[in-house]
């Protein structure tokens, strides 16, 4: 397994978050670390307020998980970070001078064409988002291996939902958003995306990602709901 | 460059295992233009005058046709996300994505064109003019198409608001496409026209993939 960045956190980095709801003061302990600032973030999807007053900031080594109820707009939040969706409110700023070469984005579709293999389906993300690996190597750790040469529509919505996973396994980005990661994912599975998503965190990744499932105690959490954005750091 | 090289390999495959995509323009093309020796007259006088006119025309609609679905299964499926999202400039995958729908879907029209040429009665002189303006014009009716795919992918029905916007920019195209045959029918200089109709390729090839990139930039946003 490809390792990133050896980058030493420690607790107290992971808790270098503080926040203030509906204010513009922060606090930031290990300010080399944080990757992202939200200021004052408000969305709007037709004419109903899915959060406002939305402050934040979030670093390298840290896991997000947002919760919410559906249409609470856990999506949108996603897509705002990954750049997808421009019409907002408020700031949204990434600490890296080119922070999209170190996202990896995993929407709430796969990304998967049925008509392509799993591994013709992996190398094409992997050559559009310049991610280095070994793709066989990464195909097998997600369960698939002797289905690489499979035509994804030959595979069950788990599988093809691993198929997008497997590239958590190539080489490590510094930010990681995974919209709903564990949909159709089995119990095996859900114990070695988490296992995968702590190692990432401990190397220095920042992982947000949408579900109801929590990869561990020291998970931050970001609550959407009617409205309101709040943070159980 | 790795992510052009790779979107076009793949496009070209995914285009392979959907044959359909593929043969729908191409037997539309051919069957619009058989339609109006039945309609009009077998008359070679009467047909060779309208004969220009169809060719292309079909040839356009057969384009139209084919850029409906250019964007959406891409998008369903979540890869337009990746693409929009990778590290790349959108108009690098973009590109490629036009190339290979072009080779697999405009070629083929261009191949055929001089056979519908012959059978609308034109003098074999023609089919060198005809063939060379279908080849012209018809990667600038496949980019402009693709602008129209792109603004229209998030929609559910898009198809009928796909014709309205981009029809009315296949004016020019048609114009000068149609107006090469007729001038060499006529006798004419047909260089100046197909110039033009370069020209149109050479504006359209240019600055079009940034408009479509653009476009799917707007249908993911919202």
């Amino acid at each position: 397994m490809p390792e990133g960045r050896a980058t030493c956190n420690s607790v107290a980095a992971c808790y270098s978050l503080k926040l203030f709801l509906g204010s513009s003061v922060f606090v930031t302990v290990n300010p080399d670390e944080t990757l992202l600032t939200l200021e004052q973030l408000a969305c709007e999807r037709d004419e109903r307020l899915l959060f406002c007053s939305l402050s934040m900031q979030a670093s390298g080594g840290q896991i997000w998980q947002v919760t919410g109820a559906n249409g609470a707009g856990k999506t949108t939040l996603l897509r705002i970070l990954a750049g997808l969706h421009g019409f907002y409110e408020g700031h949204r700023h990434w600490h890296l001078p080119n922070w999209q070469s170190e996202l990896l984005y995993l929407g709430h579709q796969p990304g998967v064409r049925e008509e392509l293999t799993a591994e013709e389906n992996l190398r094409f993300s992997c050559a559009l988002t310049g991610q280095q690996g070994d793709l066989v190597g990464a195909l097998k750790a997600v369960g698939l291996y002797g289905f690489e040469d499979v035509p994804a529509a030959h595979l069950s919505a788990g599988q093809q939902r691993r198929v997008a996973l497997a590239r958590l396994w190539l080489a490590r980005k510094r930010i990681w958003i995974l919209d709903e990661p564990y949909t159709a994912i089995d119990q095996q599975g859900v114990a070695s995306l988490d296992a995968q998503m702590q190692a990432a965190a401990a190397g220095g990744t920042l992982v947000i990602y949408t579900s109801h499932h929590r990869v561990n105690d020291r998970v931050h959490r970001l609550h959407l709901g009617s409205g309101r954005a709040e943070v159980m750091a | 460059m790795r992510a052009f090289r790779a979107t076009l390999l793949r496009e070209l495959l995914l285009l392979w295992l959907n044959p359909a995509e593929i043969i729908n323009p191409l037997f539309f093309f051919i069957m619009v233009a058989s339609l109006f020796p039945l309609a009009i007259s077998p008359e070679p006088a009467q047909l060779r005058a309208v004969a220009p006119g169809v060719v292309w025309v079909a040839a356009l609609l057969a384009v139209m046709l084919s850029m409906d679905g250019l964007f959406r299964r891409d998008q369903e499926s979540g890869v337009l996300d990746l693409i929009l999202t990778a590290p790349v400039l959108p108009v690098i995958p973009v590109t490629a994505k036009l190339l290979a729908h072009w080779l697999l879907t405009g070629l083929p029209l261009v191949l055929v064109s001089p056979l519908l040429g012959h059978m609308l009665q034109l003098p074999s002189a023609v089919l060198m003019p005809l063939m060379l303006s279908v080849l012209l014009g018809t990667p600038s009716l496949t980019v402009v198409g693709a602008i129209g795919a792109a603004l229209t992918v998030g929609l559910n029905r898009g198809g009928i608001l796909l014709a309205v916007l981009v029809l009315p920019l296949y004016i020019p195209v048609l114009i000068f496409g149609a107006g090469a045959v007729t001038t060499a029918m006529q006798g004419g200089p047909v260089d100046g026209v197909l110039a033009v109709l370069g020209a149109l390729l050479a504006l359209t090839v240019s600055l079009g993939p940034l408009a479509v990139a653009a476009g799917l930039k707007i249908s993911s946003g919202d």
